[in-house]
């Protein structure tokens, strides 16, 4: 009988189905909410109903006095050791920013900040407690309107004296990688093309799938925080450094965590609270969010009015861009807050040649939720807005909006190219990626049926949206972090344990909440070490498991991580080298290593892996001064940044009638540099690209006008499900990143930032013959009918600040909620 | 998301739950399916003491053919009325609307009774229901009565049910043989109606004899387009002819204004979405 080996030739490059995805799917696994310990104490917050009020008194007897209630915590208990929530990025020296309380304690500045807490012995208890504290406000104008604010209209918090956090500046001829975009705009205002924009990103909410949920147990030496985080090493060190715990008294846990979108990368509110009420009770606390909490009050997304002036020549060649920002912060600055419009300053230059450039940004304050990193944080921002222009730019000179940007784009043999931002990007090919875009898309078919369409003015108009994006990941340089006044690094640890029985324990510092990590380490191990890929575990999320890493986020992972882990790999070979060498009795610099064994070179003498590590582990022969072990750890930092790219086409039906938009085909052919998984691939491509057509189409945190969320559930926040998507055609073309050894260049964001303007473009295309040349986002049904109404103004109206209740409290045979039992119409309740 | 505390019955009669809600009074609830209940208890909009659960009482469960009419229980699930022949065969729009009405886990619990006592005017089955002229079987301490689906509906989440009463059943006069359509519009799959036409018509050799239209939130009840429906009757079953009778379709209507469209929009979309439904119903 012969053995099948069906394992694939190498590892790298094959589609094996993820291996976390058993214990994921199957729900076999613990979320942090699962988690139960003896004697565990549950929490329940009361949240502020009001934007922005002054907090005159609070009464918690009755709330003290209920069953179960071992806790009430009001900001005043807790003001001189709650700390301040950290800012880990002033983009300017000056930046100006209000304290930032976990427990608001004499004023509240957004709606759903949290007033007081119930600590109790089940979570019906605390909800129930919940109800009885009574919160008297006195209510404060509220800063609510982006540009209003930034007029200074109303004080988001009057202390500051002004709602301008930041001003933040690049220019081309300053930084001495352009010229001076002011000369470009004037020469092209006298007989050139000047392309003037205003465009409006909404505000959104990244409704990850798992609500968070946070656990602090006390009990130990270490103090051991369970968290649904995308960055456990951020928490740790925060936790010490706002609470003024020594960091080695702290551990903190990330176990299975269910998706973050951004939305996770923070030190939160709850984090700290949970901390207080263990160390206050000596217990284990818990507290796991609602829905209609975590929609309220974790934080959003995007927001911003970008104000942008598009110079070219007359045959459509860029001359220069100027990008005014206005970014919405809301109340206050997390963790990365003020950090996530300068992320998208140096892309929105994107894959063209621009010889002159300049972004300004004004970071402002509201009285809303504030807002943070959210899946691609600045870099869709800046796509959006250079992919409209550039179509913008195409109808002006009345040619194809793909020639626009052939014309434009740095050429294949360019590369490596240093931007107008001074970046220098290693490797890219446009050309590739766009012809086989537009032959899986029938690019031609479509313009014709287009046309078509045209003449015989069909009800259903057809439009075609083009991105050809790219985005600056593998977060980060640690230098270029430090120019940026970043407070942290940006590199990566791993660790490769053999262990004696020939297995193997990788430890990331990269901590995943989704993304096949487990999967992607284990190929890459697999091959460089010739292991089998099942007898690899990789393991992270464990401060004391994993305590070195920067975490998830910025599509960072695998090229920065990934090239820690084939440093640590490599250094594995290294160490086992002398060892092998003493057991074939050869000399070390004949030893070669390959799929898995040490060979003397020219011979057939060679021992396995498995043998070198037992005779590490065992140590009863090991060359003079030899270490017994193989372990091997590596931290990378990465000297430049991955420039993934692609051409993102997307074919939409616009129903004139009704604006009702169906999206006809979608086809993508991304460069990611080399794939570890394509299978995994697929999936960020997926995800990704519906998250930004859900920007497109259906998403926006909506305030009224008193600064109550509107859409503050998913009857009203409108996220698409697979019902209201279409298949999508994804395909690569590889130019591999020269910036690690794995050749990759990141995949978690792509799709999230290429396909919002592919879709509006499309749009905008189906309509503009009929004198619309922009649609502000989600693309409503209503607002594209509005547009085709009154063609030709783009004023646009925003969305109506209310919504429709289908839950109502008044329904027939519902009497009205007991006044006994409830709060009082001050009071505080969900 | 953890409801205040309540005490719990599930009777097995129609005149159990009738004395237990008399007993109780103004402090029970009565669940159908829990599908608008539930969430208004889990995000304590309302605490009541009691809730009674009208699961268990088989009685309310079914779907009858009684000659000229077709008769759904009251308890009966959306589920079960998609799976009917006979709803299909003789109420059409009932079956298309329902199609429309969230998806396949609330389609199991939720019930027709519930949805037309819960009254959301943005629900589905209110228009169809109105279209096809369905009676309303109202049981209380003093026996049953009938009402008019013109009387039913009386405003916002607000019926014809009194305190102390159950809704028991509907009685569909049969439309055999009519076309029918619910045409909904909704920016995502699972989304309440922002406006939503229901329409079935007889065609008689390519003219159309009789139609009924029910529009679905356009207004704080389910409404009933008359004069589209009496303008419809003798014309061809074409664009053209059926156009000119829709446009009056938003006449006389007072929809809402929110973040899914305001009120102009939802009346332009009525009159396009019941010219389409109207065609689709009678030649499609
Ligand atoms: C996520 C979600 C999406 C939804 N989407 C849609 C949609 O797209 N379209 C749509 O139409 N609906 C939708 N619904 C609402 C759903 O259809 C209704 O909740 C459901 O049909 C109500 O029926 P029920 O049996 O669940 O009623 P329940 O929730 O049990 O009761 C509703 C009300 O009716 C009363 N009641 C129930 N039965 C009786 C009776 N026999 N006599 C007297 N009073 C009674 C109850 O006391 C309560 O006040 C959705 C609901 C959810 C949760």
């Amino acid at each position: 009988m012969t053995a099948v080996d069906d394992r694939p030739k190498t590892e790298i490059g094959s589609a094996r189905k993820r291996k976390e995805d058993q214990r994921l799917i199957t729900g076999r696994t613990k979320w942090t909410d699962n988690i139960q310990l003896p004697g565990m104490q549950h929490l329940a917050m009361v949240r502020s109903p009001f934007a922005h009020a002054k907090i005159t008194a609070i009464d918690t007897s009755a709330a003290k006095a209920a069953p179960g209630v071992s806790l009430v915590l009001t900001g005043e208990d807790v003001k001189d050791i709650q700390g301040s929530l950290p800012n880990a990025w002033p983009i300017t020296a000056d930046q100006k920013a209000p304290p930032h309380p976990s427990i608001a304690v004499d004023r509240v500045a957004f709606a759903g900040e949290i007033v007081a807490v119930i600590v109790a012995r089940s979570a019906r208890a605390a909800r129930d407690a919940a109800e009885l504290v009574d919160v008297d406000y006195d209510e404060l104008p509220a800063a609510l309107d982006l540009k209003e604010s930034a007029e200074d209209a109303v004080l988001a918090h009057p202390d500051l004296g002004t709602n301008k956090s930041a001003f933040w500046q690049f220019d081309s001829a300053d930084a001495g990688t352009g010229t001076a975009v002011d000369d470009a705009i004037a020469t092209a205002r006298d007989g050139g093309i000047l392309i003037e924009r205003e465009y409006r990103q909404q505000r959104l909410i990244p409704a990850f799938m798992e609500p968070r949920s946070f656990v602090c147990d006390p009990t130990g030496e270490q103090l051991t925080i369970w968290s649904s985080t995308q960055v456990p090493h951020f928490v740790r060190i925060f936790t010490a450094a706002t609470l003024g715990i020594p960091e080695s008294k702290v551990r903190v846990i990330a176990p299975d965590v269910g998706g973050g979108f951004g939305g996770k990368l923070q030190y939160t509110p709850e984090e700290v609270i949970v901390t207080l009420a263990a160390r206050k009770t000596g217990k284990p606390c818990k507290y796991t969010e609602t829905r209609s909490e975590s929609l309220l009050s974790a934080h959003h997304g995007r927001d911003q009015w970008q104000r942008l002036t598009l110079a070219a020549t007359k045959d459509g060649t860029v001359t220069g861009l100027k990008v005014d920002l206005l970014a919405d912060m809301g109340a206050y600055l997390g963790l990365v807050t003020s950090g996530v419009p300068i992320l998208g300053a140096f892309m929105f230059n994107a894959i063209y040649k621009f010889p002159a450039y300049q972004f300004n940004c004004t970071n402002v304050f509201t009285n809303k939720t504030w807002t943070d990193a959210y899946r691609g944080a600045g870099r869709p921002e800046a796509t959006f807005a250079i992919e409209r222009l550039m179509d913008e730019l195409a109808a002006e000179v009345g040619v194809d909006p793909m020639e626009i940007r052939e014309k434009n784009w740095i050429k294949h043999e360019e590369f490596p190219f240093t931007s107008v931002c001074g970046l220098e990007y290693d490797s890219g090919n446009y050309e590739a990626a766009t012809a086989r875009a537009k032959e899986l898309f029938d690019y031609d078919g479509l313009r014709r049926e287009q046309q078509q369409r045209r003449d015989s003015k069909d009800r259903v108009q057809l439009g075609i949206g083009i991105s050809t994006f790219t985005e600056m990941c593998g977060l980060a340089p640690s230098r270029v972090l430090g120019s940026l006044s970043y407070a942290a690094g940006g590199w990566e640890h791993a660790e490769v344990r053999m262990l004696p029985t020939g297995k193997v324990e990788v430890v990331t510092g990269s901590s995943a909440h989704g993304q096949g990590h487990e999967t992607a380490w284990s190929q890459i191990v697999a091959d460089r070490l010739g292991i089998p890929f099942d007898d690899i575990e990789v393991l992270h999320g464990d401060t004391q498991v994993a305590p070195r890493g920067l975490d998830t986020y910025g599509s960072r992972s695998l090229v920065v991580g990934g090239q820690a882990l084939v440093m640590a790999a490599d250094r594995v070979i290294e160490k086992a080298k002398p060892i092998a060498a003493h057991m074939l009795e050869a000399s070390v610099d004949d030893i070669e290593f390959s799929a898995g064994t040490f060979k003397v070179k020219g011979t057939d003498n060679g021992k396995a892996m498995a043998e070198v590590v037992w005779a590490a582990f065992t140590g009863h022969d090991l060359p003079e001064g030899t270490e017994p072990t193989l372990d091997a750890e590596a931290t990378f930092d990465p000297s430049n940044f991955s420039f993934p790219h692609g051409t993102h086409l997307c074919a939409t039906e616009v129903d004139t009638e009704t604006g009702a938009v169906k999206i006809r085909s979608y086809v993508c052919v991304d460069d990611i540099g080399n794939i570890i998984n394509p299978l995994i691939v697929e999936g960020q491509m997926h995800g990704g690209i519906v998250q930004g057509i859900a920007q497109a189409l259906w998403e926006e945190a909506v305030y009224d006008d008193q600064g109550t969320l509107v859409s503050g559930s998913f009857v009203d926040y409108t996220l698409p499900t697979s019902a209201d998507t279409i298949s999508f055609v994804t395909d690569n073309t590889v130019s591999p990143s020269t910036s690690n050894d794995l050749g990759a260049k990141g995949v978690g964001e792509a799709g999230c930032i290429a396909s919002t303007p592919a879709v509006v473009n499309s749009i905008v295309d189906a309509v503009r013959p009929l004198g619309i040349n922009d649609i502000q986002m989600p693309c409503t049904p209503e607002r594209v009918w509005r547009a085709i109404q009154s063609a030709g103004s783009t004023q646009a109206d925003p969305t109506t600040g209310s919504a429709q209740p289908h839950f109502d409290e008044g329904a027939p045979n519902q009497a009205p909620p007991d006044p006994s039992s409830s709060a009082s119409a001050e009071g505080a309740g969900q | 998301m953890i409801p205040a505390q309540f005490d719990y019955l599930a009777p097995t009669s129609v005149a159990d739950a009738l004395s237990a809600l008399a007993e109780a009074g103004d402090d029970a609830k009565v669940m159908g399916g829990g599908q608008s209940l539930l969430p208004i208890l889990r995000m304590r909009l309302n605490a009541p003491e009691k809730i009674i659960d009208l699961g268990r009482i088989e009685e309310l469960r079914g779907i009858r053919d009684e000659g000229d009419h077709v008769v759904i229980g009251a308890m009966t699930t959306y589920a079960d009325v998609l799976a009917s022949d006979l709803v299909r065969q003789h109420a059409g729009v009932l079956t298309d609307a329902i199609t429309e009405v969230a998806d396949p886990q609330i389609r199991h619990r939720g019930t027709v009774g519930g949805a037309l006592v819960h009254a959301d005017p943005a629900g589905d089955v209110g228009a169809p229901a109105l279209a096809l002229d369905t009676e309303f079987v109202i049981t209380g301490p003093g026996g049953d009565r009938t009402v008019a689906a013109a009387d039913f509906f009386v405003d916002l989440f607000e019926t014809a049910v009194g305190e102390g009463e159950l809704l028991t059943s509907i009685r569909i006069p049969k439309h055999t043989g009519w076309g029918s359509r619910y045409e909904k519009f909704v920016r995502v799959a699972h989304q309440w109606s922002i406006v939503a036409v229901a329409a079935t018509v007889r065609v008689e050799g390519g003219t159309i004899a009789e139609a009924r239209i029910g529009l679905t939130n356009m207004g704080s009840t389910p409404l009933r387009a008359t004069a589209v429906e009496q303008a419809l009757v003798g014309r061809a079953a074409t664009d053209d002819a059926v156009r000119e009778a829709c446009a009056a379709a938003a006449d006389g209507t007072n929809p809402p204004s929110d973040l899914n469209g305001d009120a102009d929009y939802r009346k332009h979309l009525a009159t396009v979405l019941t010219r389409r439904a109207v065609l689709a119903a009678a030649g499609g």
